[in-house]
């Protein structure tokens, strides 16, 4: 146990990362240029950045921007509202408990709950399967998540579940994105922040040809504060020296080639296909779907599902006005968007960046922001601060 | 089950470990994990599967990578000097504060 | 929640009411009687380390203390059963009650049986009224800019020791409750820095986050906490690491939170420590006059906002 909470400390050691934020901010103003921007694809690294409050360690010049990363952020409304109208048509449906209280077109998993449907919060597919297992009635499992968490559903569906589990797959695919992102005229982004365990799972390989294609690097990292202050260094000294190369920076968990017994399972079970994700428009084989060998146990191929009652009443597709797209992008800042602060606030998120506690529509809401480079003080942020007074001298 | 966390496994019965999180015990599936996975390793677990088995030399070596950054700095780097000066008294000082508590 | 009460029951409600503090303070003589109410409806009605009797006095007796009423004259306790419900069950739950009222140095004076149809209501609902007199009246609005923010122990014992029962989330390590009557403690408390304590609430739902929020906003005051001086059992730590929940979020049921003028921090830890319910007790941030209604945490890597939690916890994948 003891080792255990050594081992942990290390990679949370705030002197060291102190030191770090200081080498970003040296490595950052070596670049010359302000604002230098990078961003982030991982919904888990948005939470360890959040949870551990680096924003406010990281140097001013640098902007880390969120990216569509967050899985549950950028589920878009449709396939909400197709796990909503198969329990207003009275079955079973179990989630990921962060999935729950997403807006769909009009309601939320919650709020059908709360009308007397069925919704069992699971966290794990393998839960779902062992309901599905004690009892008669169809169980959908609405499948949520990147290639990480898709895997899981691939090993569940190949290990002989019942007959009567069903997935309604609403699994997301992150490579392509990047290649949206990196193609939006005027990005702004200059290297990426690859998500660690996706890359534990797809290998680090698969972003060798993306840095020629998009002339980016693009760095793996870890999720412990340390990973993430390293990875940023890594990656902004990238930038510095204009190498378009793929760095792994959380070796021991990602390989070149990855975990190919679960990349295996993964496309035995899905496709790829075209799809949109909330806030940005389409994204070409971003969305995994059920092959045809798999149609027993596709929800969507073994119920009907009425989206047209669930969108009776809905109100007006502000969606449509949505730009979370260009603010990943960096293009455009929350208070571009009419949106932002009126029809679109935390308790009523329109778009992925507001829905996300690490979006950038959200920070903004909360810390009452303005502009890119609004301070908040932190003891890292002071070590960042003396480095940049250090410049000065 | 979320983020990832990584835990050691401390009893296995055909495809399902029983893996320590800093003390607390769950069991996790392993039909994912592409090595053998063996009691005392640890594994990378992400919603109830595990995904990798993680080495001690992985682990270690992660660690001094970080120290590599960090001596990066050139030594005539004043600013550098500065920073691992205000990193080593930060050490010290937790160490004091440690042994204080102690 | 606090919107729904504010809207629907306080429309047309005497402003003592409406100010929604632990207890309702009326001035009887030269002293105050305070009065609360509580209903119980916790899933599942026995859990580890409690159940729902013992929840029902300590929930009571609490809010009282939070009110700086530490010597209760007498609970009432209203049961409402489903039909069928299991005798030995209720005699477990009437057991409960009674020591606790025993630990808590009172009584039930009055009390109230009902029995619904089958369906009709989940198992059962306790309700409990209290009743104390107190020369000084504590409340949660009192905080002051330079007041340290004390907690008399570790965070989110009880609720995560309910969700892993409710869900059965197979925890191999022991969760357990830390339901108990506080007034003990606090009577402690209060002798030692009597007007140097300026505000008290318990953290029960919605955790050390939802109360110091509601303390803040009262007071008109942000707090900053440290997350390294905040105390939590490893498992529990690691519990909420793993299910992706802010151990700020998770309720209480045997902590109290305690603003302190900072003269009396040193002295009023002290006797915390010297009180069995209070070992861990601990500063855990101070007050400041800048961004009143703030709740931000140092995590040690930098700074972040502690939200208002926003309804029931639940496990996050990402």
């Amino acid at each position: 146990m003891r080792s255990e909470a050594a081992r942990e400390l290390k990679f949370r050691d705030p002197a060291r990362a102190a030191a770090l934020a200081a080498r970003l901010q040296q490595t950052v103003r070596q670049i010359g240029r302000s604002p230098v921007a990078v961003m982030h694809v991982c919904g888990s690294h948005e939470q360890a950045i959040a949870r551990y409050g680096l924003r406010s360690a990281f140097p001013k010049d640098l902007d880390v921007i969120m990216g569509p990363g967050c899985p549950v952020c950028i589920t878009d409304q449709p396939e909400v509202d197709e796990a909503i109208a198969l329990a207003r048509q009275g079955i079973r449906v179990a989630t990921y408990g962060d999935m729950l209280r997403v807006p769909g077109t009009a309601a939320s998993l919650a709020d059908v709950q709360a009308e007397g449907a069925r919704i069992d919060v699971v966290y794990s597919v393998t839960q779902a399967v062992e309901i599905a297992r004690a009892s008669s009635e169809p169980l959908v499992f609405f499948a949520t998540g990147f290639e990480t968490t898709a895997v899981a559903t691939a090993a569940a569906m190949l290990g002989d579940p019942p007959s009567n589990f069903f997935v309604l797959s609403a699994h997301k695919y992150i490579p392509p994105v990047m290649e949206i992102v990196s193609e939006m005229p005027d990005s702004r982004v200059e290297g990426f922040l690859a998500a660690g365990h996706a890359a534990t799972i797809t290998g680090w390989g698969v972003f060798e040809e993306f840095v020629v294609r998009h002339q980016v690097p693009v760095v793996v990292a870890g999720f412990e504060p340390l990973d993430i202050l390293a990875a940023l260094v890594r990656l902004v000294e990238l930038v510095r020296d204009r190498s378009r190369a793929v760095d792994n920076m959380f070796p021991r968990c990602v390989t070149r080639e990855g975990n190919v017994a679960a990349q295996k399972q993964l496309w035995k079970v899905f496709r790829p296909i075209g799809g949109r994700w909330r806030g940005i428009a389409h994204v070409p084989n971003g969305n995994l779907r059920l092959r045809d060998e798999w149609s027993h146990m596709d929800a969507r191929r073994n119920f009907t599902i009425d989206l047209a009652a669930v969108w009776e009443g809905a109100p007006s597709l502000l969606s449509q006005q949505c730009i979370c797209g260009d603010i990943m992008a960096g293009v455009k800042s929350p208070t571009d968007c009419r949106l932002f602060g009126h029809e679109c606030l935390p308790d009523n998120p329109i778009g992925a960046c507001m829905v996300s506690t690490e979006g950038t529509c959200r920070i903004w809401h909360e810390y009452n922001v303005r502009d890119q480079r609004s301070a908040v003080v932190g003891p890292a942020a002071r070590a960042t601060a003396r480095a940049e007074a250090g410049g000065q001298r | 089950m979320c983020l990832g966390v990584p835990g050691r496994v401390v009893e296995i019965h055909d495809n399902e470990a029983v893996v320590d999180f800093f003390g607390v015990k769950r069991r996790v599936r392993l039909e994912l994990v592409d090595e053998t996975v063996q009691p005392g390793d640890y594994i990378l677990n992400h919603v109830g599967y595990a995904i990798r088995r993680i080495s001690e030399d992985d682990i270690e070596g992660t660690l001094r990578m970080y120290e590599e950054l960090l001596r990066e700095a050139s030594d005539n780097d004043l600013m550098a000097n500065d920073v691992r000066g205000e990193v080593q008294a930060t050490a010290s000082a937790e160490v004091g504060a440690k042994a204080h508590a102690k | 929640m606090r919107k729904l009460i504010e809207r629907v029951f306080l429309g047309g409600v005497t402003r003592d009411a409406a100010d929604m503090d632990d207890g309702a303070a009326i001035p009887v003589g030269d002293k105050w009687l305070i009065v609360t109410t509580d209903s119980h409806v916790i899933q599942p009605i026995v859990f580890p380390g409690g159940d729902i009797g013992r929840l029902s006095v300590a929930g009571t007796v609490n809010d009282l203390a939070m009110m700086g009423a530490t010597d209760p004259l007498g609970l009432t306790c209203g049961i409402v059963l489903e039909e069928g419900f299991a005798i030995d069950e209720l005699e477990r739950l009437q057991a409960s009650i009674r020591t606790t009222c025993e630990e808590a140095g009172t009584t039930i004076v009055a009390g109230d049986t009902k029995v619904m149809h089958r369906g009709e209501v989940d198992g059962l609902v306790i309700n409990t009224s209290g009743v104390a007199l107190t020369r000084r009246v504590v409340r949660d609005r009192g905080l002051q800019p330079g007041d340290a923010v004390i907690v008399t122990g570790t965070v989110g014992d009880h609720g995560m020791a309910v969700m892993a029962a409710r869900h059965q989330f197979q925890f191999e390590e022991a969760l357990r409750s830390d339901v108990a009557p506080l007034n003990g403690l606090i009577r402690a408390a209060l002798n030692a820095a009597g007007t140097g304590i300026t505000a008290m609430k318990d953290p029960t739902r919605g955790g050390v986050a939802s109360a110091l929020h509601e303390m803040a906003e009262k007071a008109g005051v942000s707090i900053l906490l440290r997350e390294d001086a905040i105390p939590i059992r490893p498992p529990v730590r690691a519990a909420a690491e793993l299910l992706g929940i802010d151990p700020l979020f998770i309720a209480n049921e045997g902590k109290a939170l305690i603003g302190v003028r900072p003269e009396y921090a040193n002295v009023l830890l002290r006797v915390l420590h010297a009180h069995p319910l209070g070992r861990d007790a601990a500063i855990i941030g101070s007050c400041l006059a800048e961004m009143p209604g703030t709740i931000m945490l140092d995590t040690g890597f930098g700074r972040r906002l502690v939200s208002e939690p926003d309804g029931e916890l639940l496990p996050r994948i990402c």
